[in-house]
């Protein structure tokens, strides 16, 4: 086995349709990102599930740590004033 | 607002109790990292040489429509692999390793794919049993813990629907033909049935993973619990192929609204899964041969990203 061989590993993001955010659906090997989009295709869009593909080496992504999410996501558990629902208005206003 | 805190340890076992999913990053204990490889890997193993029963037939298919649709079947299971494989991966498992394991016969995958397809009818009945085996099982694990895992079982479960169907399709028109074709039907139907059974594993007590796999969610149903619902669900299908079940001692339960059947030959099972089936050697050499015969596609894709990687850098300077 020549690790130094291997293709390298993609993480894919396909478009379903106008209007709507690339969403990520995988990943897959690939030589190169011309590769990993024709791959992708085959592999995630055969029943018209995508107009458009993207694909990122997946070692090119930095992802937050799950260990810090409390420390990272702390901050916002606390300011309820940020929702709407925290504003109790008189029921007979409308449109607001 | 300062939350006790908890170790990694506990916050695992807490993610599991609230039905919460694990993700790759997360802590998690070495028995479930690798339960989790051994279980995703032999899962994909199964996928890649799933393929190879049927691929004995594309040539062979009685018309283009039918070999249209047999090979978008098998091309499923390929992607299929691959969603396994890439879930293996997120775990830190190497996919080489994994396929090493699989060529040098250490690693396992669902012994029914030891068994040959003699007839066009395998292929109806293939799609009919096993593939509607794997969804009874694959049903349960969109549920389970690991997220990449059931993540995968998603997209293989919306696919999976059209692969039993058409396998049914096949029989139903055998069925309905010629007395020889219903024949052929009826033969396929009595190899395959046991070998389907199988496919849910061995029965709960002598299960050796099963518990611990119930317990951390990544199986939702006992192997028996499994059995049963396929038998249920499978032999009315039968009946209205008009064909007959090889088991003599099938019968309805009205209060339970079950069937009771006759279990496999475990004796026969544990053989296979040691190797000593009818295919297990051509299989894994088939598998080992495209391997290695494959390799000059992937090193000749490697040096010619290598060397357009280099003209991009060369150029813009
Ligand atoms: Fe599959
Ligand atoms: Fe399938």
């Amino acid at each position: 086995m020549e690790n130094s061989k291997n293709w390298p590993l993609w993480e894919i993001f396909i478009r379903s349709k106008r209007g709507l955010s690339h969403k990520h659906v995988g990943s897959l090997r690939a030589s190169d990102a011309q590769m990993a989009i024709e791959n992708a295709r085959d592999v995630y869009t055969r029943r018209q599930e995508g107009i458009s593909i993207w694909v990122i080496e997946s070692k090119n992504i930095t992802a937050s740590d799950p260990g810090e999410q409390d420390s990272l996501f702390d901050p916002s558990g606390d300011k309820p004033y940020r929702h709407p629902t925290f504003y109790k208005l008189p029921d007979e206003l409308k449109n607001i | 607002m300062t939350a006790k805190a908890i170790s990694q340890e506990e916050r695992f076992y807490q993610l599991i109790d609230k039905e919460e999913k694990i993700e790759p990053k997360d802590w998690m204990p070495e028995k479930y990292r690798n339960t989790m490889i051994r279980q995703i890997s032999q899962h994909a193993h199964s996928e890649v040489v799933g393929m190879l029963p049927e691929g004995n037939w594309i040539s062979r298919a009685p018309s283009l429509r039918r070999k249209a649709a047999l090979l978008a079947k098998i091309q499923d299971e390929a992607g299929h692999g691959l969603y396994l494989y890439s879930a293996a991966e997120t775990l830190g498992a190497d996919r080489e390793e994994l396929i090493e394991e699989l060529h040098i016969g250490k690693a396992k995958y669902s012994s029914i794919f030891n068994y040959p397809t003699l007839s066009w009818a395998d292929i109806g009945a293939i799609g009919w049993l096993v593939d509607g085996a794997a969804i009874m099982n694959q049903v349960m694990l969109c549920r389970t813990s690991y997220g990449p895992y059931s993540r995968a079982m998603v997209r293989i479960c919306k696919e999976e629907s059209f692969h039993q169907r058409q396998g049914y399709d096949i029989l139903l028109t055998l069925c309905n033909g010629t007395k020889e074709q219903k024949e052929m039907a009826q033969d396929a139907l009595n190899r395959w049935w046991y070998p389907s059974l199988m496919m849910f594993g061995p029965k709960d007590d002598e299960s050796v993973h099963s518990d611990y796999s119930i317990k951390m969610k990544i199986k939702r149903f006992s192997n028996d619990e499994l059995r049963q619902r396929f038998v249920d669900a499978t032999v009315p299908q039968a009946e209205y192929l008009g064909l007959k079940v090889p088991d003599k001692n099938l019968k309805f339960n009205a209060k339970t609204e079950n069937y009771s059947f006759t279990e496999p030959d475990w004796s026969e099972f544990y053989n296979v899964i040691k190797g000593n089936g009818p295919c297990n050697k051509d299989r894994i050499k088939t598998r080992r041969e495209a391997f290695e015969n494959g390799k000059w596609v992937r090193d000749a894709a490697i040096a010619y990203a290598e060397k357009q990687k280099q003209n991009n850098k060369n150029g813009k300077q």
